[in-house]
This record gives structure tokens, C-alpha cells and sequence, in this order.
């Protein structure tokens, strides 16, 4: 007799996801439905959507969800947890959202150690426009605002947020992981599920960075998009934790 | 006590129990009252935010958790906020703007102008909507001024703003707080988590054009309703008035200055005070366009109220302008040389 | 001999599929192949044909970013 052991979560709509075919978002939206079905706090969890590609999370989220503009996801979350203090409250932000535009609201959120969870989905360019150059474009990629590629005297170089917040005394958990295989898929799970076990003790500010392939801006089939993300991405921005005060001697 | 101060004061008494500010002179003192006194309140919270537009985004995420939240900043910093305004009035949140106006364009200077009327009542921010603009011109009126304004956000789901100057804010006359009203609401559009229920969001995004449309015709309704109701204006000895002055806040103050002087000089000059900016005293002034043939306009600015009395009055009338804008704060003196020498019985007066 | 794994199977949505082939990739044991026709999207998805070699490791509905696939086991 066999049984179901795996399927939909219960917290995301039935709707089919706008994005495109392989995208991250798809996968990060799953997990963390996954994990507020897991650890049972659907009915007090407070989202904040993005500007970009994730605008209309609150399509998927069964869960109560407030808009941002563009780049004020850590402002808006700081004002929502201050005033419920005991709801779980994540803001989910895009590079440019959250590296950007909105580089002051995430870092000083970051150093007030607000209690929050910030969901930092890396693809390394603007999806939803169509492709610019992100703060966290590689050295090399091409973006269509950065043509042929970046270039670290015209551009900057690439920005690791999670490495720069880490130095921040408020934050308190700080892992960078992916979704472009199973077993990455599988420890972002783990990671998002820990940042928000954090936030339920009152730990402090926890951010999951999770590198996202983005096949259309890419210009790449899926598969070669989740091989690029362990190949070339990865190197830029290793995976691993960056911050845990919890595993600090 | 003073003005600033007494805004921080009618706030918490009003309920308020979320300010997120950033210092900008002249306002600091509210800042720092709200950083000394919100802390107290049980539930209360005060955050000095990295910047204004920070301040005015956790003012959206607290007033759609349920708070009666405020931020309060100056010129240049309410242009910061005009976004978040924006995204507020989008999404049908309440809050409370305050606007201790300084000298303008740009970084300007901290002394008192009323540079900021187009941007309080045409939007300032993006898109079509409207926020009430409540102009108090004494210390009193502030504290009444900033309780009801919280009502009147509730009441209407909307962003209020108050719109003072330096003058106002720092200045300190003796007032009485009222009693506030307990908050009455419909409670429903708050975001506290779905509990056992369906979830909820709250969004300014939508992509189909005649679903905007419905969404923008329904705010303009809800404007409408407040044009209706909630207009707001005081009338200084305009009863056998030959010339009136408009002006408002602290210009509304040296106005009467200069009517004294001029009624004692023989003139009978009287003055239409707005105390909503928006919506705007229109039919009132039109009104007075029957009986009398001169208005003045008297701004701390190079003339922005000036068009809405253009507006309202239609062509009726005669229309002077005085303004000082900058931070210069005029004297009743000049004002009333001004009158006098725009009266029309001017031509006969001996010398002065 | 029996199979000492268990035995699994797996259902793949055919409307909610991208053909992204990720899954595709995930399997080693190429339990999974593109369809013969098109979904009402126009996407060619990916169909199952393992039939009783699925272990039901899930790792073709973990990487399944449609959430197509749901996995049955013993």
C-alpha cells in the first residue's frame, strides 16, 4: 500500500506559478511554505513581498502578506514586528530590492537586530525588468546594463550582503545556500527552517541568502542555469553559514 | 509648551503608539519627545529610523499591524516620504505626517516658510490621490489639530498630514490637551496573521488596467466624501469686511496683526483663515466674492495657496499677492502697509 | 531476489509542468522522459515511465520547481 510522501504544501495556493520554467523563486516559495506548515505557524506569520519577479508572492503564500515599495522590505517588517511582536514575520527580497535600492533599510534593520527573517534570493540580476546588472552581478556577466560584462572599473565589483550584515552585532544567523539541487534544496530548507526557529525565540536578525538560477536572464536551458549557480556563481558566493551566534563558542 | 513638543504630546494621548522619525531641524524636539515619552507607553514604540523614507515605510508596516503610527520630519525630508505617502494611500492605511515646514527649495534653511502647500495638497507623491492637510496656526489648535487627525486617518483610511513652520513648531504658548476619543475603527483591514481564517494581503499592485481604474474612481469617491464633510476654515471680522486676507498657519497670525493696525487706520479688513489645506475652503472664499471686491493672498511663499484662491474665486474679485518666501517671517507692519496700499479708498488717506 | 529498496512511484502533473527537465536531471535511473504531446500552455512536459523501479527517493519532486510531481512509497 503506498502512501503519499511528498506533495503540494498545505500553505501555498493552488495557483500555477508565474515564474519561469526552473526559476528559484518556485523553489524557495516551496520551502518556505514547507517550513511554516512544519513548524505550525501559519496563522501568526506576517510576509512582505518584493518589488521584482516575487511581487506577487502573496498569490502563492496562504499567509497574511503586506507589500513593500521597492527596496523598504526590512522598514515595512521592522514596523509590522514592532507592533506584533509574536507574530513570525520574513521579508523575501530580490539583489537589487534588498542591495540597491534598499542597501540602508536591510543593513540598519540588520544592525538594529530587529527580529526578523529576511529571505535574500541571489539570481545575480534584475529579473523582472529584464535582465540589468544587479549588485550581485559577477565580474565577467553579461547583464544588459552592464554589456559586454561587468566590469569591475566601470561597475564595482559583485557585493556578498551576507558577509558585509555578518559583521553587524544584530544579526544573528547568517547562511547562504541554493536551490539549484536536491541536496542544496535540501539544506536551504534546513537553514530556513532554523532562521525561523530563531526568530520564535527571540534570537535576533536572521537572513537565508539563497542563490536562485534565473534561466531567461541567463539565457540558459534550467539545467545548464543550476549547473552555472554550483559552478561560477558559487564561487563568488560560497555556500555555507556565514553567522550562527547560536554555534559560536 | 512648545509646539513641537505638544504634537508628540497629543499624539500619545491621541493613542499614537508608533513614531519612527529622523532628526531634521525644526522638528527635533518632537522626535526627541516622542524618543523620552513613547517609551513610557505601555505598547509603545519609538524607532529613529536610518532615514525618513525608512521612517515612513515602518510607518506602512506598523499602521497595517494595527498601530496609530506618525512620523514627523521637515521639507526636505517630507519629499523623501512622499512614496511611502503614496503607497499608504494606495493601500487605504491611516497615518499621521507631520510637515514643520523651513525654508525652501532644496536644503533651504531652518527658519519658517510655507513653501510646502503644492506638495501637501497636489498628492507630492505619485499618482491620484489625496491627503488631508490640517494647517494649525497656534500652539492650541496643534494639539487639537494632531488628535484629530488620527481620527480622521482612521476614520477615512487615509494619510493625514498636519502642516505647520518653524514658527509653530518652536514657539510656546500655554494650551489645554482635550480629552481624545476613544478610537473607533472597523478594525478589519489590519494585518495581525490568518489565524485560524483565510489570509489576507494588502497591496498597491494592480496590473489590470480596469481594476486600477475601479480602485483609483473608488479612492476619488472616498476624496469626495471628505470634500464634503471635513472642510475646515476660521473667519477673523469679515462681517463688514471691504478687502479680505487669505492666509493660513503662522501668516494667518501676523494677518491679524495687520488687520488690527488697519481697522485702526479705517480700513475694514477681515481674513478667511484655512484650516484644512486640502480639502480647500473653495465655496467659502467664492462666497465672500459676492460682497467683497479685494483679496489678498498673504503666503510665506512666492504664492502656491494664491492658486487655489484663483481657483476658487473663478474670475471674481480682485486678487493681490503678498509673499515673503524663504524663511523671512514678515511683520504686521509691512503686511499692513501692503493692505493700505491696495485698499480702495486709499487715495485719500493723509499721510502716514 | 526482492528489491531491498522500497518501492516507490511518482505522478507528474501535466498541466503544471515547464518542461524545465530538472527532474529529468535528478534521476539517475532516467525514470523520466519528455512526452509525446504538448500541455494547453504549449510546454512539452515530462512524463513518468519508471513503472516498478521507483524507489521514491523524491529527489525528482524536490528539485521539481512546479511542485508537478507528488511521490508515493511503501
Amino acid at each position: 500500500m503506498m502512501k503519499k510522501i511528498f506533495g503540494r504544501p498545505q500553505y501555498l495556493k493552488d495557483s500555477i506559478f508565474h515564474y519561469c520554467a526552473g526559476c528559484g523563486h518556485s523553489i524557495a516559495h516551496r520551502l518556505i511554505a514547507e517550513v511554516i506548515e512544519e513548524l505550525n505557524i501559519r496563522g501568526r506569520t506576517i510576509g512582505v513581498p518584493p518589488a521584482g519577479c516575487a511581487v506577487l508572492a502573496y498569490n502563492y503564500f496562504d499567509i497574511d502578506m503586506l507589500e513593500a515599495m521597492h527596496g523598504r522590505g526590512c522598514a515595512t517588517a521592522t514596523g509590522i514586528k514592532r507592533t506584533l511582536p509574536d507574530r513570525i514575520v520574513f521579508s523575501y527580497q530580490g539583489d537589487g530590492d534588498l542591495a540597491a535600492i534598499g542597501t540602508a533599510e536591510t543593513f540598519h534593520a540588520a544592525n538594529r537586530g530587529e527580529n526578523i527573517t529576511v529571505f535574500f534570493i541571489n539570481n545575480a540580476v534584475y529579473g523582472m525588468t529584464g535582465g540589468q546588472m544587479a549588485p550581485t552581478t559577477l565580474l565577467g556577466q553579461f547583464s544588459t546594463t552592464s554589456a559586454p560584462a561587468r566590469n569591475a572599473i566601470l561597475d564595482g565589483h559583485p557585493i556578498r550582503m551576507s558577509e558585509i550584515l555578518s559583521h553587524l552585532e544584530g544579526t544573528k544567523y547568517i547562511e547562504r545556500c541554493a536551490v539549484n539541487t536536491p541536496s542544496n534544496i535540501l539544506k536551504a530548507r534546513r537553514a530556513i527552517k532554523k532562521a525561523f526557529q530563531y526568530q520564535m525565540d527571540d534570537v535576533g536578525f536572521t537572513l537565508v541568502e539563497l542563490l536562485s538560477q534565473c534561466p531567461t536572464n541567463w539565457k540558459m536551458t534550467p539545467i545548464d542555469a543550476c549547473r552555472w549557480v554550483d559552478e561560477t556563481m558559487a564561487r563568488t558566493f560560497p555556500l555555507g553559514v556565514i553567522k550562527d551566534i547560536r554555534t559560536k563558542g | 509648551m512648545q509646539g513641537n513638543r505638544v504634537i508628540g504630546e497629543a499624539a500619545i494621548r491621541a493613542g499614537c503608539r508608533f513614531y519612527a522619525g529622523y532628526p531634521i531641524t525644526p522638528q527635533n524636539e518632537l522626535t526627541e519627545y516622542m524618543a523620552e515619552n513613547l517609551r513610557k507607553v505601555d505598547g509603545g514604540t519609538f524607532i529613529q529610523a536610518e532615514s525618513e523614507i525608512a521612517a515612513i515605510n515602518m510607518v506602512l508596516g506598523a499602521s497595517a499591524a494595527g498601530a496609530r503610527a506618525m512620523t514627523s520630519s521637515s521639507s526636505p525630508g517630507i519629499s523623501l516620504k512622499q512614496e511611502g505617502i503614496s503607497a499608504m494611500a494606495a493601500d487605504e492605511l491611516p497615518a499621521v505626517i507631520v510637515n514643520i515646514m523651513r525654508g525652501s527649495p532644496g536644503l533651504g534653511n531652518i527658519l519658517p516658510s510655507q513653501g510646502d502647500y503644492f506638495q501637501a495638497t497636489r498628492g507630492g507623491g505619485h499618482g491620484d490621490y489625496r491627503t488631508m492637510v490640517l494647517a494649525p496656526a497656534s500652539v492650541q489648535e496643534l494639539a487639537d489639530l494632531t488628535m484629530d487627525a488620527f481620527d480622521l486617518a482612521d476614520r477615512y483610511r487615509n494619510p493625514v498630514m498636519i502642516l505647520a513652520d518653524a514658527m509653530i513648531g518652536q514657539m510656546m504658548e500655554p494650551l489645554v490637551f482635550r480629552k481624545p476619543q476613544q478610537r473607533q475603527y472597523d478594525d478589519s483591514y489590519m494585518l495581525k496573521g490568518a489565524g485560524q481564517g483565510r489570509s489576507r494581503f494588502i497591496r498597491g499592485l494592480i496590473l489590470d488596467a480596469i481594476r486600477m481604474e475601479e480602485h483609483n474612481w473608488k479612492l476619488y469617491r472616498k476624496y469626495q466624501v471628505i470634500t464634503n464633510k471635513e472642510i475646515r476654515h476660521e473667519t477673523f471680522k469679515t462681517d463688514d469686511a471691504d478687502v479680505l486676507i487669505v492666509a493660513y498657519g503662522t501668516a494667518a497670525r501676523i494677518a491679524k496683526g495687520a488687520i488690527k493696525r488697519c481697522r485702526e487706520m479705517g480700513i475694514r479688513v477681515g481674513l478667511i483663515r484655512p484650516i484644512t489645506l486640502w480639502p480647500y475652503p473653495s465655496e467659502v472664499i467664492k462666497r465672500f466674492s459676492e460682497k467683497v471686491e479685494t483679496f489678498i493672498v498673504f503666503e510665506m511663499s512666492t504664492g502656491q495657496m494664491l492658486e487655489d484662491v484663483r481657483l476658487a474665486l473663478g474670475g471674481a474679485g480682485t486678487i493681490h499677492f503678498y509673499g515673503r518666501p524663504g524663511g523671512v517671517i514678515p511683520t504686521p507692519v509691512e503686511l499692513a502697509r501692503f493692505i493700505e496700499h491696495h485698499t480702495k479708498n486709499s487715495w485719500d488717506r493723509g499721510s502716514q | 531476489m526482492t528489491n531491498p529498496l522500497k518501492k516507490g512511484r511518482i505522478t507528474i502533473n501535466f498541466e503544471r509542468c515547464k518542461e524545465c527537465h530538472l527532474c529529468v536531471y535528478a534521476c539517475k535511473n532516467g525514470h523520466i522522459q519528455p512526452a509525446a504531446d504538448y500541455n494547453s500552455k504549449g510546454y512539452r512536459p515530462v512524463v513518468f515511465c519508471g513503472g516498478e523501479d521507483c524507489t521514491g527517493c523524491t529527489l525528482c519532486a524536490i528539485t521539481c520547481p512546479e511542485i508537478a510531481i507528488e511521490v508515493y512509497r511503501e
